[in-house]
């Protein structure tokens, strides 16, 4: 017997809202949050644009209710995953058997490069404090130790699939009836190592980035956190509050074609995307939205695009980067877009995808460029496609 | 010029990782595809070994495959764009 | 449904790569123990190898030659545990960040200091487009892919699965962990680990495949009867309650192990666990330990899981780890590893 897993909770912080409904507005109201560096010290400074969550790491650590001198990567990833627990409201859930599972690409990084600096010139020096929680799995743990989840946590680091995996791994745990509750999405704060990093690899834009367009120039970098908290069906029936949308469909394919680069024919988005439709038992022209991975680099776009054309030839949904709000969160990505997804089935929208002026001249199809409203949404799909050929889709779909 | 193209087979080598030595390397092979069988992270390598070794800033990659085809046409794009002293 | 180990493949500080089964024991003096690593140019394309840092090939070395041994060219998945992924090159890009204040730095040390690079890298050689997941949970990385692929079989999303453990010790992080008190002051033999009653225990690494199957096979090794993890329980009570619990799961009872296996590290603190739970419900077995041979970090279970697969192979206990046991009969192993009282982990292992 087919079991079915819910969404009950989400919660998100991102460079457009700090909670979800700041989160809603501003995608409604097409009011990205990319622009220039504030909090990251760094001499890229004025001349890369990014989008940070616009609040102090002291501003953070308040709302989440643990020091300031940890991580941001660990601290936005309480801020989202409190509000998702919050918002599931689930009322006996000391007696269930929760868990956590996260996802982030650097761990807390951000404090592990301020100390290897002092570190590089006398390895007595660095504070210890500042890399004790350096591993991903460290972050997670704070996190976990303060919302009180112990019965099985666990981090994933696939790139930009990293958070997908996360919950898709959280659905199976439910259905294999080792779970009855998962936080689960991931989390990933601006970090100097991956600012030059992506900068290493020339694919970001010195400009707002604008994907699916085609003059784009590459990605911006963000940051946030984004978490769904799954339930089983048993758990749903108890709520009182209405579930936003199931999960019905996940799947995880390798791209194998080259560590960075995405095939030219898209085969590890498309077998991600078709393992989904064939998990859910949806065919094609039942997805109404898909939330692109869209980061805006010249390869990314074209290998999803390809892989799309191939997929839904003729039938293809209406669909958007919301990369073009929020810059690409990493680690972090997979779990803001469920969430933004949830949130599209609820209230019936479909977001725009801003700053698209010239459609891509290979593709059939161009994305959304103005709000729809008032849309039938029932099957929205949510693509992350990462480094290491690393692709995962998740599907939702209305009750 | 001979002597600037044997320190880039040299300095090629070394920022590759390449288990080869200079002789190895034509002045006229291509670097790329079916040559040398480089590829597009060492494309930025490369970018990189301009700048570090020779002042000279490639701002778009898509230059690239042209200035990099061989080690030849590598040397006289720097012989070309190298800043005066 | 059963869960069969297939195929293994070993790179450790001991001679294991190359299916010795620790026909003697290496020793190592100091608070690190590095792998004993083959001539990867033997292994891994030329090509390939200038991308690939160390902790890369110890990984692809070790999941070629598990592959190998199963016969099995393209997996249906592969899931890899790592908790400080690929260190050298993380430390590489920082320091040339650092030195060169953010300019003129190359991608290469970026690229290959993601987590998840290893297992990438080998789905790039196999061209294998199927699952592939990696986990970076500290003590819990390794049992993490594990279970990730278990789940797999009996989801039937596949019939076999590549699962692997790899961690590094590089010296930047060396110099840090050790500041941080967790080795020991004094230089000591690794096989004098469990005599030398002091704080601190001993560095080590490693890279250890797994090919798991749900289908068997005349030259499986073990069958992997089931795996738990725990996180900080509050009393050793509980740490029993968890074990007992595990064991009641898989339909037997302490008495019907005939080998335990621990993690024991050395480290008088860590130890007590141990101490203890040999004093009450293990109080009938005689423990043996794996970490004076691989040392201490957090994959090590996958050594400990390669070590016990060998032992029901073989149906025999190299002096390597213990000749004391009586080697009647060696069909039920359980592997039991913790760190700090913080990271519990419990495989069962029962001969095919």
């Amino acid at each position: 017997m087919k079991s079915t897993v819910f969404v009950a909770g989400i919660g998100a912080i991102s460079a457009i809202g700090n909670n979800v409904a700041e989160c809603l507005t501003a995608l409604e109201n097409e009011a990205a949050g990319i622009g220039d560096i504030h909090h990251l010290q760094t001499v890229h400074r004025n001349k890369l644009p990014v989008a940070e969550v616009k609040l102090t790491n002291e501003e953070l650590a308040l709302k989440a209710g643990l020091s300031s001198t940890i991580s941001r990567t660990a601290l936005l990833s309480m801020v989202a995953a409190k509000e998702a627990l919050d918002d599931a409201a689930i009322e006996n859930i000391s007696s269930l058997r929760t868990g956590f599972i996260s996802a982030n690409s650097v761990g807390g990084m951000d404090k592990s490069e301020d100390f290897f600096a002092e570190f590089l010139a006398n390895n007595t020096k660095g504070k210890l404090r500042n890399v004790v929680n350096h591993e991903c799995g460290a972050v997670t743990e704070l996190v976990s130790d303060k919302l009180g989840i112990k019965n099985y946590i666990t981090t994933i680091s696939t790139a930009c699939s990293s958070s997908a995996n996360a919950i898709f791994l959280a659905a199976r745990l439910i259905k294999q009836n080792m779970l009855d509750v998962v936080v689960a999405g991931g989390t990933d704060a601006l970090t100097k190592f991956t600012l030059n990093g992506f900068n290493t690899l020339m694919i970001l834009d010195q400009q707002l980035c604008k994907p699916f367009d085609e003059n784009r120039k590459g990605l911006n970098l963000g940051e946030g956190a984004g978490y769904v908290v799954l339930v089983s069906e048993k758990v749903a029936a108890s709520l009182k509050k209405d579930v936003y949308c199931e999960l019905s469909g996940y799947a995880n394919a390798n791209d194998a074609y080259h560590q960075t680069a995405s095939s030219p024919e898209g085969t590890g988005s498309f077998l991600a995307m078709t393992g989904a439709l064939e998990k859910s038992g949806l065919q094609p022209s039942d997805i109404d939205y898909i939330n692109l991975h869209g980061t805006g680099t010249q390869n990314n776009d074209i290998a999803e695009g390809t892989a799309i054309k191939r997929l839904f030839a003729d039938h293809y949904p209406k669909m958007s980067s919301t990369k073009s709000f929020t810059g690409h969160t990493l680690g972090a990505c997979g779990g803001l877009e469920a969430v933004f997804s949830a949130l599209a089935i609820k209230h019936s929208i479909i977001y725009p995808n801003l700053r698209l002026e010239t459609p891509m001249v290979d593709l059939p199809f161009v994305p959304e460029r103005k709000l729809v409203k008032n849309v039938p949404v029932k099957n929205v799909m949510s693509n992350s496609f990462g480094f290491g050929g690393n692709c995962s889709s998740l599907i939702f779909s209305k009750l | 010029m001979d002597k600037l193209i044997n320190d880039l087979k040299v300095q090629i080598i070394a920022q590759l990782n390449l288990q080869i030595k200079p002789e190895d390397i034509g002045d006229d092979q291509p670097l790329f595809a079916d040559g040398l069988g480089l590829d597009s992270i060492d494309a930025l390598e490369l970018i990189v070994l301009l700048q570090q070794h020779y002042k000279i800033k490639l701002s778009n990659a898509e230059d690239g495959p042209k200035v990099f085809k061989s080690v030849k046409t590598m040397a006289d794009y720097i012989t070309a764009h190298q800043p005066k002293v | 449904m059963k869960i069969y180990i297939r195929a293994t493949g070993n790179i450790s500080p001991q001679k294991t790569f190359g299916h010795q089964f620790l026909t003697e024991s290496l020793e190592h003096t100091g608070d690190r123990l590095t792998c004993v690593e083959p001539d990867y140019k033997d292994i891994i394309d030329v090509k390939l190898i200038r991308r690939m840092s160390r902790i890369i090939k110890m990984g692809v070395a070790s999941a070629i030659e598990c592959l190998k041994e199963s016969g099995v060219a393209i997996p249906d998945a592969i899931t890899t545990g790592t908790a400080y992924g690929c260190l050298e090159d993380t430390g590489v890009f920082l320091t040339k960040m650092v030195e060169h204040n953010e300019e003129l730095l190359t991608p290469t040390a970026f690229i290959q200091s993601t987590h998840n690079t290893i297992g990438a890298q080998i789905a790039l050689m196999l061209q294998c487009h199927n699952y592939n997941n990696a986990f970076v949970h500290r003590g819990f990385s390794f049992e993490s892919a594990l279970l990730d692929g278990m789940m797999l079989l009996l989801e039937k999303e596949a019939n076999n699965v590549l699962v692997g453990g790899i961690d590094e010790i590089t010296n930047i992080s060396h110099t840090i962990l050790k500041r941080m008190g967790l080795y020991k002051r004094e230089a000591i033999s690794n096989l004098d680990l469990f005599t030398t009653n002091s704080k601190g225990t001993i560095a080590g690494e490693g890279a250890a495949f797994f090919l798991l199957t749900n289908q068997s096979s005349v030259n499986d090794y073990a069958v992997l009867d089931g795996i738990h993890t725990f996180y900080k329980p509050a009393t050793i009570k509980e740490t029993e309650q968890q074990i007992l619990s595990f064991l009641s799961a898989q339909s037997i009872n302490v008495g019907d192990i005939d080998l335990i296996i621990t993690g024991r590290n050395g480290d008088s603190r860590n130890d007590e666990v141990y101490d203890q739970l040999q004093k009450s419900i293990f109080t009938t077995h005689r423990l043996i330990n794996y970490k004076h041979l691989c040392g201490e970090y957090p994959t090590s279970t996958a050594f400990a899981l390669w070590t016990a697969a060998n032992i029901i192979k073989t149906a025999s206990i190299p002096t390597a780890i213990s000749n004391e046991i009586s080697k009647n009969k060696l069909k039920k192993i359980l592997i039991y590893n913790q760190y700090q009282n913080i990271h519990h982990s419990l495989l069962l292992l029962s001969a095919c």
